[in-house]
């Protein structure tokens, strides 16, 4: 049963009691009385699986108003299993807050891989892996990639299987950020978009919903392809350069989660990956340009030779 | 009485196979908000968890968890030898890290994140000193916290490594010096032992079970009042392997002023854990309980229950918060107590902030 198979004054009792849902590899208990809430999720959400209340959740997460801050200036606040993580928001960023406290929950409490901050794509069964580091344009590419041609794993998190290197899907809505949100809108205008954040610590923002073969094919892992460090400068050439491996394996540490708790499995595990893939930098203005690149490079993708690997 | 999920996963796993997915839930939830998950996925084989693939997962993030902060933790203990020895005094280390240098079952996934270290009150100034130069620093820079830990407290003010911001507690005593119970430090220092293969001290069985001890019913932090009885079941339980602990136990316990912590500790312990006490033992230390003993029992009953909406009861808060006032009381006599909380409920609470920011991504 699909969270869209609900009509939607049931679906905001239900939430309001809490209902667990799917969101694969996970499943996630979530309660919430803000209508907030029940709109952003009935808007991004409507493809992703509802289970009964009897299974046993990985996490169980809600959003509430603190009592004392319903009325004047309201805020909301992110709940796991009745413990606080953050700060209260402005009431107005509850969805948005849903969306940051999930990623917190992952990367906090699921160290069965390792999991470096990094939007994931794939196509022909190789995974394009982003890593993020803030403003470089990620999500922005992320989300031009999943509308031509690329399935989208995730947005923000990578998570690798330390055992066969495999990269777990967790599709999610895509954050996007200021500028970046009427871009999207006027490049892909059936996409769909959640009430956009005003005056967030990162400007406005909204998510995109995830296509759907996204959600269909969530189960679908993928096999390393590409490690991607890329940089939206405006006005610059499209400019793609191999990338060091030592380095491309650095820059991951740095961006990983929870790989200081691996000890040398997550050493082992960000090196055989850098080894599996091609390792880039791209330096683009132009998403027009870089999409075919990319897209070419993954369609006549062959193993990373020993050379390659020096 | 029904028991805690929790309770029954950690002391019968071979009994869970038949649980339905809601009693694991459960059971994982009140490990992990008493800090116990990885204890409790230490207790299991993997051919015990269920089918579920939460319960996989959280048992698996535990156990990874558990084993790093162990590495970590063996790691930063040996940083601190020389800075100790350079400065005359022995390495004699307290509680989870003393568990862990040993060996003990108490260890076994257990979470911890700051060393505690035990000198003699003369040699202060000369840690102090020596652990500066190695980089840890006075982490509470404000005058009258200072003043607050160096006059009236057990312990300098906690001192943080500069780069690695490990915290280490540097006790002179198991107690504060405020505190209506007395234990002689001398005592615990003239008792300390060896432990084998490593460079490093740590109190006689007895002292490390009744330092324990002092850290539950000698304080009103209970938060996670489970994970610390666990504790106490399981020095017990490996200690007790020696008749001669039991004898030697109640006498002890007299001797560092403890004997009632260690009646209510005790009777708690077993209560909660069905913990084996010699009778005799038992008996020993019933006499310092004092007359409204059952009543102080029941309410450490309710305030160890973990603080958890799978097993909410409003009542467990006001236990809580009643074993709060009495630790506080027991800490510290009303006349410096008082004045001392108006003090910090009128101060500005700036330098808190940073505490309640997002967790970072290491510690669970």
């Amino acid at each position: 049963m699909t969270l869209g198979s609900l009509r939607y004054r049931e679906f905001r009792r239900r939430l309001a009691e809490g209902l667990v849902l799917g969101l694969p590899p996970y499943r996630i208990h979530v309660r919430s009385p803000l209508p907030r809430v029940a709109e952003g999720l009935y808007a991004l959400y409507r493809d992703y699986p509802i289970y009964p209340d009897e299974t046993c959740p990985d996490y169980r997460v809600a959003l509430d108003m603190p009592p004392w801050r319903r009325w004047l200036r309201p805020q909301v606040q992110f709940l796991f299993d009745g413990f606080t993580p953050f700060k209260p928001l402005p009431a107005d960023q509850a969805h948005a807050m849903f969306e940051w406290g999930i990623n917190w929950c992952i990367g906090n409490h699921d160290h069965t891989r390792v999991i470096v901050h990094a939007a994931v794509l794939e196509r022909g069964g190789r995974a394009l892996i982003l890593p993020g580091v803030p403003g470089a344009g990620k999500s922005t590419l992320t989300a031009a990639l999943c509308q031509e041609g690329f399935r989208l794993l995730s947005d923000e998190l990578c998570l690798i299987d330390p055992d066969n290197l495999h990269i777990t899907p967790v599709p999610r809505p895509v954050s996007l950020k200021n500028a970046s949100i009427p871009l999207i809108q006027q490049r892909y205008p059936t996409a769909v978009f959640s009430e956009p954040a005003n005056d967030t610590l990162k400007g406005t923002v909204a998510h995109m919903q995830p296509p759907a073969d996204a959600v269909q094919r969530a189960f679908e892992p993928a096999a390393p392809g590409l490690i991607v460090f890329p940089r939206y400068i405006a006005g610059h050439a499209t400019d793609w350069q191999p990338l060091e491996r030592h380095l491309a394996v650095l820059h991951s540490v740095e961006q990983s989660f929870n790989y200081n708790l691996h000890g040398p499995r997550g050493f082992d595990t960000l090196v055989a990956l850098a080894k599996a893939s091609h390792c880039h930098r791209l330096h683009y203005s132009q998403l027009d340009e870089a999409i075919p690149l990319l897209q070419a490079k993954l369609d006549h993708w062959t193993p990373p030779t020993a050379e390659d690997a020096a | 009485m029904n028991r805690l999920a929790v309770v029954d996963a950690l002391l019968q796993p071979e009994r869970c196979s038949d649980w339905p997915a809601s009693r694991w839930d459960a059971a994982i939830r009140q490990a992990r908000s008493s800090r116990l998950l990885p204890s409790l996925a230490a207790r299991f084989e993997a051919d015990q968890l269920p089918d579920l693939p939460a319960v996989r997962r959280a048992f698996a993030t535990a156990t990874v968890s558990g084993t790093a902060t162990a590495t970590r933790m063996r790691w930063e203990l040996d940083q601190l030898v020389p800075a100790l020895q350079r400065a005359g005094v022995r390495p004699l280390i307290l509680k989870g890290a003393a568990y862990l240098a040993a060996g003990l079952p108490a260890s076994r996934g257990r979470l911890f994140s700051d060393i505690d270290l035990l000198v003699p009150r003369a040699r202060l100034a000369a840690v102090e000193d020596s652990l500066r130069f190695a980089g840890y620093v006075s982490t509470h820079l404000d005058n009258y916290d200072q003043r607050y830990y160096r006059q009236w407290m057990h312990e300098l003010p906690p001192l943080q490594h500069m780069q690695r911001l490990i915290t280490l507690d540097v006790h002179h005593n198991i107690l504060p010096l405020t505190a209506r119970a007395k234990p002689d430090a001398d005592k615990l220092l003239a008792g300390a032992v060896p432990v084998a293969g490593t460079p490093f001290w740590t109190l006689q069985p007895a002292d490390l079970l009744l330092h324990s001890i002092c850290h539950l019913f000698y304080d009103g932090e209970w938060d996670h009042a489970l994970r610390d009885l666990w504790d106490i079941h399981q020095l017990l339980q490996h200690f007790g392997r020696e008749p001669s602990f039991w004898l030697e136990l109640p006498a002890r316990a007299a001797a560092l002023d403890l004997a009632r912590p260690l009646a209510y500790a005790l009777a708690t312990v077993q209560q909660v854990f069905d913990t084996v006490i010699p009778a005799a033992t038992s008996d020993a230390c019933a006499a310092a309980l004092p007359a409204h003993a059952d009543a102080m029992l029941a309410l450490f009953q309710a305030a160890l229950r973990p603080v958890n909406p799978s097993c909410r009861r409003q009542r467990d808060d006001l236990a809580r918060f009643a074993v709060f006032v009495r630790g506080h009381y027991l800490r510290m006599p009303l006349h410096l107590l008082l004045p001392h909380l108006l003090r910090k409920a009128l101060r500005r609470d700036d330098e808190d902030d940073a505490a309640d920011r997002p967790a970072p991504a290491r510690e669970q």
